[in-house]
């Protein structure tokens, strides 16, 4: 059997797909397998709980504020204190930061090559390069925006990635006036881009009805935090499960009790677990997280260019929840916008450059949960402790996580549309890729593994022989 | 005086002296580990080994060894390069020294020497020992998979603060730094809750309680500072 590989592939982490067919040469199962296994949960037994945000932002390279933070709250937690005022305004900044920077990476250079230049274009210039020479303008300005949100994280942290600078009870350091007067000078470009973005994306959504009908089109549960009164929330709240109508099946969860509504099944061929909701059972328990679920969940975004973007997105399901996985694009362009909006209020506060950013304390509780939504999602620690502080247990459900079962529905879904005869084709393993890439998963965060993402596709007849294999490297 | 020649250059010194002493006194630099100004030196780490030529080329932990009339020594050579770096890359291997995610990233001795030295990989295979922290302290940890066994911390409780605390436990690859002979550093009876352990330590191994990565500093100058401060009797 032959193997084709083909340099890159824009996802993070290792994956695989295997499209099982029937005698009819019909696509009978599909499987999205995870490929990678790292033991963070293990490891980190025996380290202080004040490593923990520093330890686990290693996770991952692309979103290590997510853990970061995430981490601190579940110290928090454990301090049993609540973190000076400025603080959690320092922390949602930085956060702000990292949906711009993640946001702007998954657009522009992972998904709009694909989305601008054709699923059928040369692979070989269907990159951020390509991009750059087909619409320069675009691309760079695409680049100079998630340089916006890095330079964010890094005036805070000290550096662009894995900075450890949240800490259980704060933050290590407030924001210099210095730094807070740069990010506002280059903040009109960066809104501009943002909103130029988000109006291409939606002139264009006519010419996706294919894309919007096959890339994971399906009725789930969506789950996200919200804040009070519902609005959007990135980084507190209280948990919302709506579902296809965006009707609420689940509100006002203190998202500590997560264990008692969300499970996590195991399947043999993936090291990346399958979180379901309890309440529906598995495998019919899927829910989507990520942008998507958050825009379905929350009732208004709080600012007033996200609120009017919010209108046109919920136009797409008459009102109802948006339920195909490649409007995950559009909800991303809206949450940088939305994120943008309140980058700007944050800047104009004072309260930023206060010193009183870290609230001291000893071991007061010997188990915490921190929940915080990391652009792919709400992300989870959990952290049991001795009574020195030292962490005994950990559990982390991961943003990718939460999304295995649809990710694994999508490429059944795609796999069903667009598979001819018994062969991958490169114009079917673009569109599994896309089809996964909507989701914007981090694979290596997911399994807290590490590595370069090659996708492979695999086919097998019945009796689980290969037929055919395609992958990337 | 005494008058010897280090890396090639006349030196003057006092009878008594170390060659450490007299080079770092002449301003030739010598890379050290175990040894801290204020504490009496070890030779526990060799990482300052330094030839002398007139006792047949033999290897001496310069920390540790007097001066001598007509003495020869050689500080710099590629053989010493190498043994250094060996001894470096064997500390590396013998514990878990992971600076990404270290108290004291950015403010370490181990590290500092691994630049300087150039040492860019390590060929021995780790020996991932899993080692405890003691966290009962209220205001110190002990982590000993960063501990690089140079007995500072045992000899600045000893020799500058007089409380006797630290010590050794066990032998060979196995010897872990230990309070009170062993009991947890909360039970100690004899701790003054000084930190000059934690100052002296030259790696994360010892560490203020509550200190998240890279956030650690540590002011070695102390012990110095309070040897020369105090009255001879």
């Amino acid at each position: 059997m032959e193997k084709i590989r083909i340099p890159v592939s824009r996802v993070e982490g290792h994956g695989l797909i295997t499209l099982k067919l029937d005698d009819g040469g019909q696509v009978a199962d599909a499987k999205f397998h995870v490929t990678e296994a790292r033991g963070f949960e293990r490891f980190c037994r025996g380290r202080t709980l004040w490593e923990m945000p520093g330890i686990t932002a290693r996770i991952c390279g692309i979103c290590p504020a997510s853990h970061l933070l995430c981490s601190a709250k579940a110290g928090d937690a454990i301090l049993a204190v609540r973190v000076p005022r400025a603080a959690d305004k320092l922390r949602r900044l930085m956060n702000l930061g990292q949906y711009v920077q993640s946001h702007a990476l998954s657009f522009f250079h992972l998904s709009a090559p694909d989305l601008l230049l054709g699923w059928d274009s040369d692979p070989a210039k269907r990159n951020v390069l390509g991009l750059a020479a087909d619409a320069p303008e675009l691309a760079l300005e695409g680049i100079r925006l998630r340089a916006y949100g890095q330079e964010i994280i890094e005036s805070l942290g000290g550096k662009r990635v894995h900075p450890a600078w949240a800490v259980p009870g704060g933050v290590r350091a407030p924001l210099a006036a210095e730094a807070r007067d740069r990010l506002l000078a280059k903040l009109p470009a960066a809104r501009r881009t943002a909103e130029e973005a988000l109006a291409l994306l939606e002139k264009q959504l006519p010419d996706w009805q294919e894309e919007a009908q096959v890339f994971g089109e399906f009725p789930s549960l969506f789950m996200s935090l919200v804040g009070p009164d519902n609005v959007w929330e990135h980084h507190d709240g209280l948990l919302r499960v709506v579902d296809e109508q965006r009707q609420p099946v689940a509100e006002n969860i203190d998202p500590a009790r997560y264990a008692d509504y969300v499970g996590e099944a195991v399947e043999g061929w993936s090291y990346l677990k399958f979180p379901y909701w309890k309440e529906a059972g598995y495998p019919e328990g899927m829910y989507r997280v990520g942008a998507l679920a958050r825009l379905n969940c929350c009732d208004h975004m709080g600012t007033p260019l996200a609120d009017e973007a919010l209108g046109r997105f919920r136009a797409l399901a008459d009102g109802k929840a948006v339920t195909g996985s490649f409007h995950y694009h559009y909800a991303r362009l809206i949450e940088i916008v939305a994120s943008l909006e309140r980058i700007e209020s944050y800047l104009d506060d004072d309260e930023l450059q206060s010193d009183r950013v870290r609230a001291d304390a000893g071991i007061n509780e010997l188990e915490g949960v921190g929940v915080h939504e990391a652009p792919r999602g709400t992300l989870l620690h959990h952290y049991r402790v001795d009574e020195d502080g030292i962490i005994e247990w950990a559990n982390l459900i991961v943003s990718t996580g939460h999304n295995n079962l649809a990710m694994n529905r999508t490429v059944e879904q795609i796999g069903r549309h667009y598979l001819s005869g018994k062969a991958v084709t490169e114009g079917l393993l673009n569109r599994l890729e896309g089809g996964i890439r909507a989701y914007d998963p981090c694979l290596s965060c997911s399994v807290h593994a590490a590595g370069q993402m090659p996708l492979t596709v695999r086919l097998e007849d019945e009796q689980g022989r290969v037929i055919d294999e395609r992958g990337r490297r | 005086m005494i008058t010897l020649e280090i890396a090639g250059r006349q030196v003057q010194a006092e009878p008594g002296q170390t060659i450490l002493e007299a080079a770092e006194s002449a301003g030739i630099h010598i890379p050290t580990l175990c040894n801290l100004k204020g504490l009496s030196p070890r030779g526990a780490c060799r990482i300052c080994l330094v030839e002398v030529t007139t006792w047949r080329g033999k290897l001496v932990p310069s920390c540790a060894t007097s001066v001598e009339e007509g003495m020869k020594v050689v500080a710099h050579s590629a053989r010493l390069r190498e043994l250094r770096r060996t001894i470096l890359e064997l500390l590396f291997a013998e514990r878990n020294h992971i600076c990404a995610v270290c108290v004291s990233n950015g403010s370490c001795e181990l590290q500092d020497l691994a630049c300087e030295l150039g040492m860019d990989h390590v060929r021995y295979p780790y020996r991932f020992p899993g080692l405890n922290m003691d966290a009962s302290h209220g205001k110190y940890v002990v982590d000993h998979n960063r501990c690089v066994l140079c007995g500072r911390c045992v000899r600045a409780c000893s020799e500058v603060e007089g409380a006797m605390t630290w010590g050794f436990s066990r032998r060979g690859v196995d010897t872990l730094v230990a309070t009170d002979v062993g009991s947890p550093w909360v039970d100690s009876k004899t701790c003054t809750e000084c930190g000059k352990c934690v100052e002296a330590c030259p790696t994360g191994a010892l560490l203020d309680k509550r200190t998240s990565v890279a956030e650690q500093e540590k002011d070695p100058e102390v012990l110095s500072q309070v040897t020369e401060r105090r009255p001879r009797v």
